[in-house]
Formats: structure tokens, sequence, C-alpha cells
């Protein structure tokens, strides 16, 4: 990422949206609020001085301790992380954004953490959404045709998280 | 969505209209590489709609990932891009380097490129291959899996394997060349240069290959970046993007001091293109002609690379050096590399807890987003076409599904 | 023979019938299924050597030889699947009706001027008209499969040979138009003597409509680049997707008797049929043209002409096979409709009116001394059919065309 000026554009354009960053880090990041992502994104594809007119990869990472012990050493609270890794073809610049979700939507176990679908900014987030739905349960509300992507259409669970156990049998062959 | 029949221009139309029929092409089917399924919709020998269903080769890659240490898990990173295993490898140790901030010796960032690029070659040898089996000529893909065989046995000496390598490993390589090895790695590029013209000979410009494939598929710039499209896929319809030259700073410091030319059409020119072939005069920039081509162009592209590799390879002086420990510490932060493979931009994400095994391992593959493309490209196509637009992104299975 | 049986030996007429009926059609089968397995072991080494490889090297002991029976009894041992939706007797029928086509077609196939199954004056007619039975077979099998794929392959079929059946029409009038008969034995015959006789020399425009030919009998025969009812790389394989073991080798068998049939019959109508380019025999002295005296050697040597015109086009065959990609369906029909028929008919036009203005060809006179020797031989053999049936109209027809033409 180079250049700083279009975040303080980006946080004069769309109110609230940047609730964090790191630009000291690796690759520097930053955070934008759950139900700002679609605009943020749509901002930083169309509006943006540095057009991001590409969406490399969107990855959720669940930041969850199943085993008690450790679970009591680890400094961060339990939830899910979805990344966004955009590019920008005329700069040749790439840009993470972190969007920050409960695991469970309403703490309520089985109820899938809701975020919006940027597939109407890029339409290769299509079959990415799709992945990280199935294999990480984040339900994108507006994607066109949210199924499973990788895993059969009647698996049950979302492999990624960290809690997740294989099914001990699957139509009758053994899984563990 | 999905535009009805009536809406698209690209559909041919005909007085009769008879009933729709469903057909699954795959995931056992000769021409889908692989255990690809794609669903046709098809009115006649009209395919009206396309989609793909993948995952029948998924592994669970990344989940595995989460249980291993970095070095541990390049051997899963060769069973993504079986066909272009040295690449994968790189991939996955600059980006783990990336995170430590680790810069690998003078001599095992040559070596690097030479093996790279020779893998290169290989894979779009079979890319190529594949592509006239898939628009129902076989010759080709004996020819080309001639030449792809004596690239095995290079790196058979070199690694003891022939496909997956795990040859490239964080922070350098798992061994140096045997002796004599760059003679024979001269004598096979002296050998195999003159052999391109007959690829182009039986292919490119082939009368009934153009016909099959120029202006089929065309995919436009704009389409191909808002899919996220890559590699070769990307290049052939004209954007010039590659990571080689584009990329990451400890991407491009790999390629530091090397002189190549990015395989793109500009002003209507591909470079160098007075040696090769001319563009037939019915081929669209972006439809499957041109992907073909590009992959053919970068096939001497890399050789030039690996020529050039080979002589700064044999002047280094000093040690290889060693790789990192099995089970070296990494610390507590996340990292996004993307490399330019043959396939395209395969980017690994990393995310570590300050332990060895990282926590969440993420690859994002360039196969998966170029076939995301494909129910665009085939809209209103024939059947024999769906193969030769699928072809013509060249996509591996075990990348996409993982 | 026949009357050799019942004259002389004293058999009875209907037993004497069946006899040589039957004697006939055993050879015939056995220049199908002895030419299928060579032509499969030379398919198997040609592309082999084509494509930088050794192909079969040892069934048999050397050049893997005996390669295709080894197939052949696989195929027998092979467990004979049926679809569970499949039309039962459909299903088991196709095989046999495109394998008859291609079979019978061979009975009015003279191998030399007068080694043929079956003598038919309408010979052209009769091979043509059965080859194209072939798709019925094709149909079939599509239809019955119940697989989609099959389905998709047997429309294909349909849709080319139908069309190609035109231009292949026209290029096999115009040979019947030059000799004046659709007798295939006249039709060799007129070609008889130095090679400037053949048909394809005989002016510019049957030297185009040779290869015109070619065409259409390599897409009238489903072979590579036209290859669309079974390709491989688009329809799994095509219309004999759900064909296993002996059912699908006698698809098989029909395509490679078809492809040697296509090719004899281009022998026959352009090359020259059993004559050699130079007329050994002629210039041996056994002129007198009578077919008693011509001796077994003759005879020997025409049908080995024959078969090595017919195995080269074969050849030709796979060598265009395993160099060029396959067309698309469009792209065929468009071979055919744009540029095949208009060819053709150009040609004919063409042909016509050279022989209008020009009936003697180029051919200087002594190089065609030597043609139509047998001619007598002919004519007595014409004049012994027509005193048995001379109400036969067809007949009378031909031998006016022939007369005329002279």
């Amino acid at each position: 990422m180079r250049g700083t000026d279009f975040i303080s554009e980006l946080e004069a354009s769309i109110e609230g949206s940047l609730v964090g960053r790191d630009l000291e880090a690796v690759d520097p990041w930053l955070e934008i609020a759950a139900d700002k992502i679609l605009e943020t994104c749509r901002w930083l594809k169309e509006s943006c001085e540095i057009r991001f007119d590409g969406l490399q990869c969107i990855t959720a990472i669940d930041w969850f301790e199943p085993d008690p012990k450790k679970a009591s050493k680890v400094k961060w609270e339990p939830h899910t992380e979805v990344v966004y890794h955009l590019w920008s073809t005329k700069a040749r610049a790439s840009l993470v954004l972190k969007v920050k979700l409960p695991r469970w939507q309403g703490n309520e176990p089985g109820k899938l953490p809701e975020l919006s679908s940027v597939v109407s900014v890029w339409r290769g987030a299509d079959w990415h959404e799709r992945e990280v739905f199935d294999l990480s349960g984040v339900q994108f509300n507006g994607h066109p045709d949210l199924r499973r992507i990788l895993c059969p259409e009647d698996w049950e669970g979302y492999p990624l998280r960290k809690d997740y156990e294989m099914p001990l049998e699957y139509h009758g062959m053994r899984g563990r | 969505m999905v535009q009805t029949l009536d809406e698209d221009q690209r559909i041919i139309e005909f007085d009769v209209r008879t009933d729709e029929m469903l057909v699954n092409m795959g995931p056992q089917h000769p021409s889908t590489h692989g255990v690809l399924r794609l669903v046709l919709r098809t009115d006649g020998e009209i395919v009206s709609e396309l989609e793909p269903h993948i995952g029948y080769l998924h592994r669970c890659a990344e989940k595995i990932g989460e249980n291993l240490t970095a070095r541990q898990w390049i051997p899963y990173t060769d069973r993504m891009d079986y066909l272009a295993a040295m690449n994968m490898n790189l991939g996955w140790s600059l980006a783990v380097e990336k995170l430590l901030r680790y810069q690998v010796s003078e001599k095992a960032r040559h070596l690097r490129v030479l093996i790279v690029e020779l893998n290169r070659i290989a894979s779009h040898l079979v890319g190529m291959g594949a592509y006239g089996l898939d628009l129902g000529t076989f010759s080709p893909f004996l020819y080309a899996f001639r030449e792809r065989e004596k690239i095995l046995d290079l790196y058979e000496e070199v690694c003891g394997a022939r496909l997956t390598y795990s040859y490239i490993t964080v922070g350098g390589m798992t061994a140096d060349l045997p002796p004599g090895w760059l003679q024979r790695c001269e004598a096979f590029l002296d050998q195999f240069e003159p052999i391109i013209q007959e690829y182009h000979t039986l292919l490119t410009t082939n009368a009934i290959f153009v016909k099959r494939t120029a202006t089929i598929g065309v995919l436009s710039p704009e389409m191909a970046i808002d899919y996220g499209c890559t590699g070769p896929v990307l290049r052939g319809s004209g954007v010039d993007i590659d990571l080689r030259r584009d990329g990451e700073s400890i991407y491009t410091a790999m390629y530091d001091g090397y002189a190549f030319e990015v395989a793109v059409m500009k002003n209507g020119h591909y470079p160098r293109d007075h040696k090769y072939p001319a563009v037939p005069k019915d081929a669209v920039l972006g439809d499957c002609w041109h992907r073909f081509f590009v992959r053919m162009l970068e096939v001497v592209q890399s050789m030039d690379l690996v020529r050039q590799s080979i002589d700064r390879y044999s002047q280094c002086k000093g040690a290889l050096g060693e790789p990192l420990k099995l089970a070296e510490k990494l610390p507590a932060g996340d990292t996004y590399l993307e490399t330019e493979c043959p396939k395209g931009q395969m980017g690994f994400y990393l995310v570590t807890d300050g332990t060895p095994i990282p926590w969440r391992v993420r690859a994002r593959s360039s196969s998966f987003s170029n076939l995301a493309v494909s129910p665009e490209l085939c809209r209103g196509c024939l059947i024999a076409d769906v193969p030769a637009v699928v072809g013509s992104l060249d996509v591996v299975m075990g990348e996409i599904d993982r | 023979m026949a009357e050799f049986l019942i004259e002389t030996i004293g058999l009875p007429t209907w037993f004497a019938w069946t006899a040589v009926a039957g004697l006939s059609a055993f050879l015939i089968l056995n220049v199908i299924a002895g030419g299928a397995l060579v032509f499969i072991w030379a398919e198997r080494k040609i592309a082999a050597r084509i494509q930088d490889r050794l192909g079969p090297t040892r069934t048999g002991g050397r050049f893997g030889w005996l390669q295709s029976l080894a197939d052949g009894i696989k195929l027998l041992a092979k467990e004979d699947l049926m679809p569970d939706g499949a039309d039962a007797l459909l299903f088991r029928l196709a095989p046999y009706v495109s394998f008859c086509a291609s079979f019978c077609a061979f009975i009015a196939l003279p191998f030399a001027f007068d080694t043929v199954g079956q003598r038919l004056n309408v010979g052209v007619f009769f091979v043509v008209a059965v080859l194209g039975l072939e798709v019925f077979g094709v149909i079939l099998a599509g239809y019955a499969s119940a697989s989609k794929w099959s389905l998709f392959g047997a429309m294909r079929e349909a849709a080319q040979v139908v069309s190609y059946e035109v231009p292949l029409g026209m290029c096999v009038v115009v040979p019947v138009m030059l000799a004046g008969s659709m007798d295939l034995v006249t039709i060799g015959e007129k070609q008889a003597g130095w090679a400037v006789n053949w048909f394809i020399f005989h002016d510019p425009f049957t030297f185009v409509i040779f290869w015109v030919y070619c065409t259409c009998a390599i897409a009238s025969v489903n072979r590579a680049p036209f290859d669309l009812a079974e390709a491989e790389s688009e329809l799994v394989a095509g219309f004999h997707t759900e064909y296993s073991g002996l059912r699908w080798s006698f698809f098989f068998m029909a395509e490679y008797g078809s492809m040697f049939l296509v090719s004899a019959l281009a022998a026959i109508l352009f090359l020259g049929g059993w004559n050699g380019p130079v007329p050994v025999s002629e210039l041996l002295g056994f002129s007198d043209g009578v077919a008693a005296t011509a001796p077994f050697a003759l005879r020997f040597i025409g049908c080995m002409n024959l078969f090595l015109k017919a195995t080269a086009g074969v050849l030709l065959m796979m060598w265009i096979r395993w160099t060029l990609p396959r067309l698309r369906i469009d792209q065929v029909m468009t071979t055919c409709l744009k540029y095949c028929t208009p060819i053709a008919a150009a040609m004919f036009l063409g042909v016509m009116l050279w022989q209008l203005f020009l009936p003697g060809g180029l051919v200087p006179g002594s190089f065609r001394a030597a043609a139509g020797v047998r001619e007598g031989w002919l004519e007595q053999s014409y004049r012994k059919e027509s005193a048995e049936d001379e109400s036969l109209s067809l007949k009378k027809l031909s031998r006016h065309i022939s007369e005329v033409s002279r």
C-alpha cells in the first residue's frame, strides 16, 4: 500500500467506517465497521483516487480457542474476522480490510454472523464469499446465490471453525 | 444476475426453439481437466447457461495447514497446482519469509528463478498439449509431454521427485544442484528452442485451430479484472500485469536484474512478435487464441529467464545457505503474498499467533478466479466451444479445490 | 460360378445360387474383419510414429502385429453392459444395422475386373445408397442408449451425413458421366491403360473434384476432423458412449469397413481401380481381353492394385486424423454447404462442358491406345446379361449412355 492520503478521505466520505488501523504491520490494514463494508468497498472501487478495481481474496479467520486451558491465556475475545485483500490495477497496489464479526449472531450458537455481500462491487467476490460461507460460516446478505461450494450441499458444520468436529458418518462413509 | 436468452446479443437466434436440456459435463469427462463438473443448459447445440460445480478434489489443505508448521505444509502446496509445484512451493516459502523478514542468499535467489521458470515451461507445455486435446487433436499433447518429460528428468535429479517436489522451502532450498546439472539443463534448452516452432505449426497457425479459438470466449479487460482473473488469462485480454514486475518487493527482488518483457499485446503487437506467427485476422483480443498465444510466448520468455539465471547462478560465489528449522517460531501477525504462477496469481495468506504453527492458512488460487468467469464466457456458445473456453483458462482442479 | 455348379456338377439351381452367395458373403466378411484387424493395428502404429512413440511392440513377437487380435479377444471377454433406461431391442440392433450397411456395400464393390460379389449395373448408386444407411445404426444407438451424450452424437451424425450425401453424390456422378455407366466394373475398365487414363487426370475439373470427394468421404465415414458424432473431448464418446464389448467392436468394424469402402470407391472412380499405372498385362500381350483367358495372376494383380490404392486412402485418413484438430458442428456444415456443394456443382458443370467441347481430352492418342482392351469381354458379358433381362429399363439407359459417350 503506497500513500495513505486516501485513508483520511475515506474517513471523511463515509463516517464511522474506519474503526481501527495498523499501518506498521507487515501488511498494513484498516479495520472497517461491519455495517459499512459494502459502502466502503464501493467507495474504494469507484470514488477513491487509487481505484481498487480488483478483489484478490476474502478470508475468514475464526479466533476461538476450543481448549479451555489455553483459552484462559489468550488475549483476544472469541470472534470471527473477515479479511478482504484488494488490488488496484492502476497503482499496482494492494490494500487489506478487516471486519470483526461475532462468532454467532447475537451469541446464539447456530445463527451465522451476517455481513453485506460485495458481489455488486466485484463480481469475483461471488465464489470467494461462497467459500467463506461454506468453510467458515459467514452469512453474506445480498449474495445472489449463497450455497456451499467446496463441501457437498448437505454437509453440516463449518470445517474451518476451530471448534468443528468431523462428523462420524456421512452417507454411510466413516468420517473419523 | 443471469440474463435470459432473449436479452443476450451473443446468442445466435433460431426460428425453431426446442425444449432445453440439462447436461452434466463431468465430473468424469475427458475434457474437464480433472474432476470439474459443468452443468450445461442447452438448446440443441447451443449452451444457454453453464454452471461449474467444484469441490470434488477438496482435501482440506487449509485446515491441515492449521496443524502443521510452515515448513511441514510445503508438501501440501505441491498438491495444489501439481503441474507447477515448484511455483507453489515458492509462493508459500516467500509468504513465510515475508512474515519473518528473512532474505535468502544470492545464490538461492538465482537458483529459485531457474527452478520456477523451468517449471513454468513444463506447466505451459501441459496447458498447450491439453488444449490441443480439448480441440480434438491428440498429437501435440504427446509432443508437449515429450519435452516436459525432459524437464521432469532434470527435476528428478535435483530433488528425487517428478511431480510433487517440495524442493523450494522456507529459507532456501532443500539441496543444491547435482554436478553437471547446469550443462544438462542448457543442453535441454538448446534442443527445445527449435521445437517451439513445431508447436506453432501444429496449433497456433493451424487453420482449424484458429477457426476453433478465434473470437470464441472473448473476455473483456474490465470483466477480467472484475472477476479477479490473473495470469495468462488477464494478459490475454491485453491487461499489462505481471507480478514478476509489478508485485511486492520481496517477490520482484527475486527477479532483480533479469531482463524480460511481459507477454502482453501492446499497440497491436506482442513483444518480439516478428519471430513468431502473426496474429490471425479473425482473432480478437481476449479470445481463446490470445490466451493460448500468451502462454506460448511465456514459454519463450521463461527459457530466456532460465538462461539468464544459469549464468548468474554459476557466477555466484558463496554458499547456498541452509533452510530454516522445521519448526521455526513465527512472529505473531499476518501477511499475504501473491506470486506469478503459470496459471495466474497464487496468493498465500498466513495468520500467526507466535507459535511455529500458523493460526490460519489461506490459499487464494488463480484457477479458482479464472474458472469463475467461465459462465460468462460460455453463455450462448456451442457445446463444442465449452471445452475450448474452459481449456483456454487452463485450470487445475487441485488448485481450485485445494 | 453358379452356372458352373448348375451345368457341370448338376446341383439344384436354388442350392447353387445360395452356395455362391454364401461363399461371396464369407469372403467379403473376411475382407472387412481381416481388414479391420490390419487397419486398427496400422492406425496404432501410424499414430504412434506420428506422435514420436513406438506403439504396440510386443504382442505377437515383433511389431505387435497380434495386438488387434488380442484386443478382439479382450472385447469378447468384456462384460456386456446396457444402461437401465435403454431401449433393449434397438440398443442391441443398432451395431448390427451399422455393420450390415457397411458390409452390404461391399457386395457390389469390384476388387478386380470380374472379382465382384454381385455385379450391378447401378453399382455406384447401390454402394453410395447402402453406405448412407450406416447412419441409421448410429441414430438408433444414440436414441436407444438413453444417454444425452449419445443423443447429441446421433443428432450430429444425422445432420452431417445427410448433408454430405449431396456433394458426395455430385462427386460420384462425374465418373459416371465420363464412363457412361453406373456399373463400377465398366467405370474401372474405362480407365485401363496408362495412368493418364485415370479419371482424376481426365481434366482439371476431375482433379479438383477428386479432392472434394476425399473431403466428403472423410466426413461421411465420420473420421477426424469430421468425427463429431464421437467427439471425445465434447461428447465423451458420442453415440457409442454406452456400448462395450463386442457390440462396440461392431461399430468399430463398421467404421473401418466404411473407411476402406470409400477409399476403394475413390480408387475405382478416380484412380483407375484395379488398373496399375502401367498397363503391364497389355504390354505382355494378354490383349485379347476375354475373361476366360485372363490368367488368375492378372486378377490377383488387379486385386492388389485396388487394395494398394484403397489402403493408401485409408492411410491418408489416418494421417489427417492424427494431425488436425476437430471442426465444430457449424463449421462442418459450412464446409459442406458453402464449399463442397458449390465446388462440386461447378466442377460437374465444368466436366460436362469439357466432354462437350473436348471429348477426346488432352491425352495424346499413343497413351490412349491401350485403353479399352478388355472391352471385348465387357461387351460379351453385357450381351449375355441383357439377353437374360432385356426388360430392365435402367440397364437400357446405361447402355444407351455408354453408347452415346462412345
